[in-house]
């Protein structure tokens, strides 16, 4: 395949990452220059637990990239024809790496490490007679001459050459970053080592190494493992279920910032005109956002997502493959999750802001005779960051659970996109059906939980550096 | 009988940091008589709040573990007790009382339950007994009304009110030792004259020793037996207060004297002290106070001084007075030297600002439809005039309006009624882009030196926000040079402009905050309480600075205060505030040398004075300020007044005119005019 025969096509929700990761990228350059945010971020860099789950959250963010680049290839024609036709399925990079998994699909569903079905069928033996048993899976453990037998050995071969490779580019990591850290603090290379060893560097290296270590070695063994066999079994249609936990990562990434980011505008903006102009501005905020909290939320969330629903039906022209449409239909997911959670960070905004207003150097500058919107963007905004940043951290977590319960009771994402959602909606059968198929709504519990809890644990470092209440001395 | 109950050898309480220890308190000795007052005297962050907290074991967790030394109460160690054993001392045998008696009260328990509580744990009172001794005990500290004030919760009662009511629980355990740590810092002046008075009476009566915590030296004139005076975690100075009053030996203490400002010293530069105090984190061999101190010569670079009795009891810690050690001729001699002098600059005179009938009342809404239910007259027809260099300082007590009377001259806050006029412009007509253009002739500097400034702007933003916003200095290159030479002129390095705020002390940040308000070149200056959030030496210093730029740029300054200690040394002209009303108003002279109006009487007389010979009787005010939603009829003051007439119960007193200059509300000096 060459270069030529891929044509990118980036979704909405693509282009609004890409733009999320600049805005932080820009961000981080301003604040670099900022003693007062530097040192605040330094104490976030400085907590054990905050660095732990930021690396989890890293290789989550990773991953969640490689799936936002999206392309379609061209279809193999013959002849001359100068035309190029790309296939209707839109990949990743993300599907690209995992080819192996993507590919092969088993008939149902299969246990986590099965060589075999997990329905019975009727097969016909080499010589005629039909039996009802349980067929050989066409990949998971294909490998295997007598699976019954060699299954463990071979596990425990895999895991274990697994395991070494891990090791060995932990090792590999840990000395380059002792080389970089010897050469920037102007060490001996053992001293450096000794150092990051026992925690006495500046940042807490040895752990998060140590949490890296574990992500190595676990997606070391699922890689290894994973072409073997179906690590955690196959789904009712026998696909991959490791496939669809990895690529629902991105739609609970894209759930949990976008829907922050359509959310802001609005929460700072109007939090800072209803608190600093008071007056008509303030009842008009505050008569908006109280009557749009007291709607119910998802019953609004569910009108606008069945309105959308017909709306796409109505017009197929609009979008030309299905990803197209799952894609607005998670975009759509996000500003409506975004128009009714703004509330709460502006009520929190309006009264910090009028609390502020009141304070001397606002009075000073309207001395100076400072106008309002300066006063706003070089006074108000950036001594109400904290809690902007504070409450986007926290609400991150909040969002993606909202996700699976919203996708659980259909109003959710797209039924053809991968979310942790939809596989647990998919699971209220699986659970229901003897013997019951436990693996998918495991997998996705396992993933989600890891994802929410890193957050939670990141966000608590946040909030201890930069909320000035929780400040120590 | 043993007459010392309290008996403090070499406490030392350290904090652990991530930059080492902290020694806040280092190693002081001291001892405490029956029946009588020592006080610990020292500017904030000398650690005399940590010898107490340290005395009751209530120290944070970071310095819990670090305490040696002893402290021996009646015989007992109070150091090696276990916590449950302290539980019995601390309410019982001691008894505290803090600065803030708004956060020291629970406030959703009544006053009766937070008296009982303590009476319950310490002397197993419950029922009808508990009740009748705290009501004996309201009665004991001067709370009126005792019964229904005792089913009231803190929100209902004034500032002082909750001060008694501390001092209540405090002496329901009866305790031998009552700590003070600044028992009256939070409170106006009339107010702490009668909580003096009361712990003076209460020691009277039931022989409690009070250890009592300050940086006010009026007050530990007026009621204390003896005096410690604190420096950099340990005791510098220590005597009797009569001793200690007629000549103060260590340099720290001269210098707090020579700081002090007054009427003497008109028209002199103040003394301070420079620089400030040392770190507490480093281990000292030298002289704690030799960097600042003007005698210090090698010795007192090289060895920490000891602990001398040159005269008696009077100790102290300085070479100066160590026979072992000779200091050098030209110390000697630089001891014994005055102060400079500097000639008075008279003012200029013009009137620049003239308010007539000033008001600003703050509507009560209440209600589903947000009536307007009443105002808060905060301030009810206030007129006075300011000239050109000159300073007109407004007194009185917090809550009197006077705050609010200083923004609606500068249409901070806009006035309800009245009008403030600067030169030929009405301001109170002007707004938008109109005032915004004579913004820059009336600048304020606040009392709040830490929340004047955006935490989140590096020093040299800050000041050049006022030239941008008026277009003065010109470009970049002029505007930097400008903040340059405007940082040199109050006394700061131009560095600094790369700093942020919460770099600086206190007073240097007052600093930046008067070069800010320099920066637009104003004409006239709102001072709201500059100095009253710094330590005496640093008032010194930013009171020479207001004057020396009133001498040199013809400043004119209403100096907004309540501190009358200030008002002597720099105002021309004083006007005294009651409930959002000018009461009387004069030069300096007039007004505090003769004062007409008894209220002005009765607040001057309530400053506590260091000078012992001159002595004023205290007029004693009753109650507190009125509220300003529903003033008194008639005279605002008629109720607290000593010479009230049955006139005063009717009409408010017109404008009486005592001289040229002098003018008072009062029926005591005939019936007035209008204007």
């Amino acid at each position: 395949m060459s270069m030529t025969a891929i044509k990118f096509v980036p979704l909405w929700t693509d282009v609004l990452i890409y733009l999320l990761v600049a805005v932080i990228v820009a961000f981080v350059l301003y604040a670099r220059k900022r003693e007062h945010l530097r040192s605040q971020w330094r104490q976030v860099a400085r907590s054990r637990m905050g660095m732990a789950s930021l690396v989890v959250l890293l290789v989550y963010v990773a991953v969640g990239l490689l799936d936002s680049v999206h392309f379609r290839e061209a279809v193999e024609r013959n002849g001359d024809n100068a035309e190029v036709h790309y296939s209707a399925e839109v990949l990743s990079v993300l599907d690209v790496v995992l080819t192996p998994l993507r590919e092969r699909v088993e008939k149902t569903y299969s246990a986590p490490f099965a060589t075999h079905l997990y329905a019975k069928e009727m097969m016909e033996l080499p010589d005629g007679s039909s039996v009802r048993d349980y067929p050989r899976l066409d990949y998971g453990g294909a490998h295997l001459v007598n699976p019954a037998a060699d299954r463990g050995a071979d596990i425990l071969a895999t895991a274990t050459q697994a395991a070494l490779q891990a090791a060995a580019m932990l090792l590999v990591l840990f000395m380059l970053v002792s080389g970089v850290l010897a050469r920037k603090n102007k060490l001996g290379f053992a001293t450096s080592m000794g150092r990051v060893l026992r925690g006495r560097t500046e940042l807490p290296w040895h752990i998060m190494l140590l949490t890296f270590g574990v992500l190595l070695i676990l997606g070391m063994l699922a890689a290894h493992l994973g072409v073997k066999y179906h690590v955690f079994g196959t789904d009712k249609v026998g696909q991959d279920v490791l496939y669809q936990v990895l690529k629902s990562i991105r739609t609970g990434l894209v759930i949990g910032t976008l829907t922050t980011l359509v959310m802001l505008p609005f929460a700072v903006l109007l939090g800072i005109m209803a608190g600093y102009f008071r007056g008509w501005v303030d009842d008009v905020i505050q008569y908006t956002y109280t009557t749009l909290s007291s709607i119910p939320g998802v019953l609004l969330i569910a009108a606008m997502v069945l309105t959308l629903q017909v709306y796409v039906e109505t017009h197929p022209e609009l979008f030309d493959t299905i990803a197209h449409r799952a894609d607005m239909r998670l975009l759509f997911l996000c500003i409506i999750l975004g128009i009714t959670s703004w509330t709460g960070l502006c009520r929190l905004l309006r009264g910090e802001v009028m609390k502020l207003r009141e304070v001397d150097y606002i009075q000073s500058a309207t001395a100076f005779g400072v106008g309002h919107f300066k006063i706003i963007g070089r006074h108000l905004l950036p001594n109400v960051m904290h809690i902007v940043l504070i409450s986007v951290v926290l609400d991150f977590s909040g969002l993606v659970l909202a996700e699976a319960v919203l996708s659980y009771v259909g109003v959710g994402v797209d039924p053809t996109m991968n979310s942790w959602g939809n596989m647990i909606n998919a699971a209220r059968l699986e659970m229901a059906r003897e013997p019951i198929v436990w693996w998918s709504l495991t997998a996705a519990f396992i993933f989600m939980f890891t994802l929410v809890l890193s957050a939670n644990l990141f966000s608590d470092a946040v909030r201890d550096a930069f909320d000035p209440r929780l400040r120590k001395q | 009988m043993n007459d010392i109950l309290l008996s403090v050898r070499d406490l030392r309480t350290w904090f652990d940091s991530s930059r080492g220890p902290i020694r806040a308190v280092d190693g002081i000795s001291f001892d405490v008589r029956r029946g009588e007052t020592f006080a610990l005297l020292g500017e904030s962050g000398c650690g005399k709040s940590m010898t107490a907290l340290s005395l009751m074991q209530l120290l944070p967790p970071q310095a819990a573990g670090n305490v040696s030394g002893e402290v021996i109460l009646d015989g007992q160690d109070l150091l090696a007790l276990p916590e449950l054993a302290m539980r019995d001392v601390r309410g019982n045998r001691i008894a505290m009382i803090f600065q803030e008696p708004m956060s020291s009260l629970n406030p959703v328990l009544t006053v009766g339950e937070q008296i009982g509580e303590t009476l319950r744990r310490h002397k197993k009172m419950s029922g009808a007994a508990a009740r009748t001794r705290v009501l004996e005990l309201l009665d004991a500290v001067g709370i009126p009304d005792r019964q229904r004030r005792c089913d009231e919760y803190p929100h209902q009662l004034s500032g002082g009110m909750k001060q008694r009511v501390m001092i209540a629980i405090a002496l329901a355990g009866e305790p031998e030792l009552l700590i003070a740590d600044e028992p009256t810092t939070a409170l106006d002046v009339t107010i702490q004259a009668q909580i003096l008075d009361l712990l003076q009476q209460l020691q009277q009566d039931t022989g409690m020793a009070i250890l009592l915590i300050t940086h006010d030296l009026g007050v530990v004139a007026g009621m204390a037996d003896h005096v410690a005076v604190m420096y950099a975690g340990h005791i510098v100075e220590q005597a009797a207060r009569a001793d200690f009053f007629a000549r103060p030996l260590h340099p720290y203490s001269q210098k707090l004297f020579a700081s002090l400002p007054g009427r003497a010293k008109r028209g002199h530069a103040l003394a301070v002290i420079e620089g400030s105090v040392p770190s507490l984190a480093q281990e000292f061999r030298a002289c704690r106070f030799a960097a600042r101190c003007e005698f210090a010569w090698d010795s007192c670079r090289a060895q920490a001084p000891r602990w001398l009795t040159p005269e008696g009891e009077h100790g102290v810690r300085c070479h100066l007075y160590d026979p072992a050690i000779t200091a050098p001729e030209q110390v000697l001699k630089a001891q014994a030297a005055a102060e400079t002098h500097k000639p008075p600059q008279p003012g200029s005179g013009g009137t620049l600002i003239h308010v007539d009938r000033l008001k600003v009342h703050f509507p009560i809404h209440k209600g589903l439809f947000k009536r307007v239910a009443g105002h808060v007259r905060a301030v009810d027809g206030v007129s006075l005039e300011l000239q050109r260099g000159r300073t007109v300082a407004l007194v009185g007590e917090s809550g009197c309006g006077k705050t609010t009377a200083g923004k609606a001259i500068l249409q901070l806050i806009r006035p309800t009624a009245g009008s403030v006029r600067y030169g030929n412009l009405e301001l109170t007509a002007l707004s938008g882009g109109a005032l915004r253009a004579h913004r820059r002739d009336l600048q304020i500097i606040f009392q709040d030196p830490y929340s004047s400034m955006n935490p989140r702007m590096m020093v040299g933003d800050i000041i050049e926000e006022g030239m941008l916003a008026q277009r003065v200095g010109g470009a970049a290159a002029g505007r930097g040079q400008r903040i340059d030479a405007l940082l040199t002129q109050v006394g700061l390095a131009p560095e600094a402009k790369h700093r942020y705020p919460h770099e600086f002390s206190g007073g240097q940040r007052q600093r930046i905050c008067i070069a800010r308000a320099l920066a637009v070149e104003p004409k006239v200056i709102v001072c709201d309480e500059p100095t009253s959030a710094l330590d005496v030496s640093v008032q010194a210093q930013i009171l020479n600075l207001l004057k020396g730029l009133q001498d040199d740029l013809g400043l004119s300054y209403l100096f907004i205060t309540h501190n009358m200690s200030v008002v002597e040394y720099l105002a021309h002209n004083v006007a005294v505030m009651y409930l959002g009303r000018i009461v009387e108003q004069g030069t300096v002279e007039d007004v505090l040398q003769n004062p007409k109006h008894p209220y002005t009487q009765a607040l001057l007389s309530a400053v506590p004075n260091v000078d012992e010979q001159t002595k004023r009787e205290v007029i004693r005010l009753e109650g507190d300020m009125p509220s300003p939603v529903n003033p008194p009829p008639g005279c605002h003051f008629h109720p607290r007044c000593p010479h009230v007439r049955p006139e005063c119960r009717k009409q408010y007193p017109r404008y009486t005119t005592l001289s040229e200059t002098h003018q008072v509300n009062c029926f005591l000096y005939g019936q007035g005019s209008e204007r």
